[in-house]
């Protein structure tokens, strides 16, 4: 494995050697994946809060982004969804529950031919918006669809 | 150190379809035991893949992923016997790394 790419992935050396790195051209830019948690997203009480703190400024609801999930939730705890866009460029999604306690569920940062298309399994404490985001170019395109919960998942 | 992952990885059509298990509590923190204590959060942050050379996916986890994490997605420009490797870390500290290899479109029984 390329050992510059082991050392970000371990989050070692920090900023300096990810700096130098790419000052030394060994590593562009575009290359450099999400290496910090985003905290302040995650612990977003509110949709509106989760969603500033992402960075998703202005997003524009579009018939190319698409969630899968069922109408219900048969069990909260384990709900099946598939998120994926065919907006041109699309290289990030992010994955919102609208009315969970903290709402930003899930970030992937794709790259080096992933496909914008993902299945995985989320909780829901209450029936909400599910709510996907596609960031292409510098700008936002979402879906959502609403999932009813009758028993909760969250709170357990 | 968590048990180890789950990874299938296939040639389907023009990409590898990769699919990872991962055997992890996900624990909101919000959660009481049957005595009734709060359950500490205990949770993945992040996931990465690489396959072959290439980082292919970086995920940032909250507590809303399910109990033993699931993810299942597409890489195109990968090939049979590409490594693929998998890592997590959680909010403990803990992590994880486990590797496959991807492999050709099975034989089609007509």
């Amino acid at each position: 494995m390329n050992p510059l790419r082991r050392l970000l992935l371990k989050g070692a050396g920090a900023s300096s050697a990810l700096l130098a790195a790419i000052a030394a051209g060994a590593l562009k830019p575009g290359e450099v994946l999400a290496a910090d948690w985003n905290a302040a997203a995650f612990e977003a009480n509110n949709i509106a809060a989760a969603l500033a703190a992402m960075g998703i400024v202005d997003p524009v609801e579009s018939a190319d982004v698409f969630l899968k999930a069922p109408d219900i939730a048969e069990d909260s705890a384990v709900v099946p969804i598939e998120v994926s866009s065919k907006v041109a460029n699309t290289q990030k999604l992010s994955v919102f529950i609208d009315k969970n306690p903290t709402s930003l569920a899930a970030h992937f940062d794709l790259a080096g031919g992933a496909l914008p298309s993902l299945g995985l399994r989320v909780k829901m404490q209450q029936t909400s918006r599910i709510r996907v985001v596609a960031h292409a170019g510098g700008k936002f395109y979402f879906t959502t669809k609403e999932v009813q919960v009758t028993i909760g998942g969250c709170g357990g | 150190m968590g048990d180890p992952m789950k990874i299938s990885a296939r040639i389907k059509g023009d990409a590898a379809e990769i699919r990872v298990l991962v055997n992890h509590p996900m624990d909101t923190g919000r959660r009481k035991d049957p005595a009734g204590n709060l359950v500490p959060a205990h949770f993945i942050k992040h996931l990465t893949v690489i396959v072959g050379d290439r980082t292919v996916l970086d995920a940032q986890i909250g507590t809303a992923v399910a109990r033993n994490p699931w993810f299942a997605f597409k890489v195109t420009g990968a090939k049979a016997g590409d490594r693929v490797v998998v890592s997590w870390n959680d909010n403990k500290g803990d992590s994880r790394t486990d590797e496959t290899l991807v492999e050709a479109t099975p034989a089609s029984r007509s």
